[in-house]
């Protein structure tokens, strides 16, 4: 259990039974499913990130609003492949 | 004598094992230290690495190595009496795979928690990781080959089971919808999907579904078309995101084990019934013997290599402290043992008088083929000891190895597809590489293949070579169980320990699982059972091939200590 997820001190029983029970049910996944989350992250943030690699994206004009929202996502993921700094200019680092 | 006895008996050898045994590993074998940072605290990242509670751990470390193979396994084997059944659970849970289990979490603990496919590759030899990989693909495909047929008989002998067995799957995406979607706890969702589970039972009693219909017109057998129908639906549900329907059905799956033991064994207190299956069972000449077959059909609840894999692969990235390896490993081993001993029970005390019994393990075939019916109808009399009608009792079984098969041939089918994958990079298959659904396809159609192949003895796998599918699936896992004990053993020897607690079990498994493969081929050559000669020789050669790499292996680092 992370410590974040911990009930704080002085929790009721019912609360910490509930933190015991919920981490049964998490521990055995957690691994799996975050690599699912990610795989999934990292599919939207190339997708829509397409016009920063060079690439015409159709749904640019639509996703403009959400690129300050995704940024944060876009410079883990280059980092993940392999750029830790991505070379446009203005773009995030 | 009554089955309450061999309860006392086995669970007294599991605590002894435990409190003696395992402190002797613990010590003196794998040297366990309070003191060595865990890969969970050195990398902890919160995804792979976590530090977690030793008790959480071992719930989900024995919800994970337990299935429905604790219960096939020691249902098939009480066939030779149970007598060799009993014992080589005990023996086999105590000196095999506690031994195997909790040394697998020591030793990839140790090793920044790598699995036992790279670790063979480190210790072994870089040949071992390939075999890594090649008994792994033959073990996914007879699991998945093997649990299709299961799940099929199941469906066929109990038709009033399918709609219980079936609404698990929404059950589990409502709680997983519930949990993920709404962000709320998990305690009050399941109870309510436990309770609505059971209430589906009686109603699927007065409503039991039968594919006859659609067999006629497919021109298929009843059994066949339930094999291809539960195929189907495992490419569709292996493609699904975990955390809709495989996490939370693992989740029910635990909870239903739970309540599976618990209920047998009250059973067994409170009806104090008696075994009536004769302690050592004679057959005829020239049929199988339990020397060697007990030992691979019985695997998972005595010792199996797939417990290597949970161990290595999940557990030792999450254990806080080095000690409790012990704990988890051991623990889940004879959590494993206590299932198969339910098994045992269920099938020698359960099915009536003697002459009940020497009717339902008239011989090999009608013991494989029917192990499942046993078992189901052993629960369902256990239950009925409990006050609850025995035909709800044998759905209530049903659905408890239908869920824990349907659990197993979706991870199956979904680890089979990256395995594919990786064998066609290697192979420089660059086709298949990212290709998702064919990769899917393939890891369904070849254990369909195996499942449809037809034979078998006497009428029990009612045209199916299930009994042989069953042995062949036993030598794969013990083949496993091989291949983590060298490199358990090799381990230990690099560190001046004694390994005999580890090379024992090993010498032992890889001598009776050649044995047993031998005498198979020999089988299937007489029978003309092509497909399984070819599963049956290729898995010979892996065994050959796991001989020379740790006997070599172990010559070397016992010149070099």
């Amino acid at each position: 259990m992370n410590d974040a997820d911990e009930p704080a001190t002085g929790a009721s029983l019912w609360q910490r039974i509930n933190a015991f029970h919920d981490e049964l049910f998490v521990a055995p996944w957690r691994a799996g499913i975050a690599r699912q989350a990610r795989k999934e992250e990292e599919i939207l943030v190339a997708l829509l990130f397409l016009e920063a690699l060079g690439i015409p994206g159709p749904a640019d004009y639509y996703a403009l609003e959400l690129y300050p929202d995704l940024i944060e996502a876009f410079h883990r993921w280059h980092q993940r492949m392999g750029m830790e700094t991505f070379p446009e200019a203005g773009v995030c680092c | 004598m009554p089955a309450f006895y061999l309860i006392v008996i086995t669970l007294g050898a599991f605590y002894l094992g435990y409190r003696f045994y395992s402190k002797y590993l613990a010590e003196r074998v794998y040297a366990l230290d309070p003191n060595f940072k865990t890969p969970a605290n050195e990398l902890a990242d919160g995804v792979d690495f976590v530090p977690t509670n030793k008790h959480i751990l071992l719930g989900h470390h024995f919800t994970a190595v337990a299935g429905a193979a604790p219960i096939v396994g020691p249902a098939i084997a009480v066939y030779w009496g149970w007598l060799p059944a009993i014992a080589w659970v005990i023996l086999g849970t105590v000196f095999g795979a506690g031994v195997h289990d909790f040394g697998a979490i020591v030793t990839s603990a140790r090793n920044r928690g790598q699995n036992i496919g790279t670790l063979s590759g480190k210790v072994i030899s870089a040949r071992a990781s390939t075999l890594f990989l090649l008994i792994i693909f033959f073990l996914l495909t007879l699991v998945n080959a093997v649990f299709g047929v299961v799940m099929a008989i199941l469906f066929e002998a109990h038709p009033g089971s399918v709609i219980p067995a079936v609404i698990v799957i929404p059950i589990a995406m409502c709680i997983g919808q519930w949990v993920y979607r709404m962000r709320g706890a998990v305690l009050i969702p399941s109870i309510i999907g436990l309770v609505l589970l059971y209430a589906a039972i009686p109603l699927g009693q007065a409503y039991p579904i039968h594919v006859d219909g659609l067999a006629e017109m497919l021109g298929l057998s009843v059994r066949t078309t339930w094999v291809i129908l539960i195929f189907a639906y495992t490419w569709v549900a292996s493609r699904l995101p975990v955390w809709l329907l495989l996490q939370p059905r693992d989740y029910i799956n635990g909870q239903q084990l739970l309540v599976a033991l618990v209920v047998i064994f009250a059973g067994v207190v409170v009806g104090w019934d008696t075994i009536t299956a004769p302690a050592v069972n004679e057959v005829a000449e020239g049929t199988k013997h339990w020397f060697p077959y007990l030992f691979i059909t019985i695997a998972c609840g005595a010792i199996s290599g797939f417990h290597s894999l949970v161990a290595s692969g999940t557990t030792s990235k999450q254990i806080a402290n080095e000690t409790d390896a012990r704990y988890i490993g051991y623990g889940g081993a004879m959590g494993e043992g206590a299932l198969a001993l339910a098994a045992i029970l269920a099938c020698t005390a359960g099915l009536g008088s003697a002459a009940d019994w020497q009717t339902a393990y008239a011989n090999f075939g009608a013991a494989s083929g029917g192990a499942l019916g046993n078992f189901v109808t052993g629960v369902g009399h256990f239950l009925s000891n409990l006050g609850i009608e025995a035909s709800l009792g044998a759905s209530f079984a049903v659905v408890v190895v239908v869920t824990f098969a349907g659990t197993t041939m979706d991870t199956g089918v979904r680890l089979q597809r990256y395995i594919l994958e990786e064998i066609a990079e290697l192979a420089g298959f660059k086709a298949l590489v990212g290709k998702t659904s064919l990769l899917t396809t393939l890891a369904v159609l070849i254990p369909l293949a195996l499942a449809l192949v037809p034979g078998g003895e006497g009428d029990g796998g009612k045209g199916f070579a299930f009994g042989q599918l069953w042995t062949l699936f036993g030598t794969t896992n013990q083949l496993t169980a091989g291949l983590a004990l060298s490199v358990i053993a090799v381990w230990v020897l690099a560190r001046d320990r004694n390994p005999l607690a580890a090379i024992v079990p090993l010498t032992f498994l890889l001598v009776m699982t050649s044995w047993a493969l031998v005498l198979n081929l020999l089988d299937f050559l007489a029978q003309g059972s092509w497909m399984l000669l070819i599963m049956d020789a290729g898995i010979f050669v892996l065994t050959a091939w796991l001989i020379l790499e740790a006997a070599t292996a172990l010559n070397r680092q016992r010149r070099s200590a």
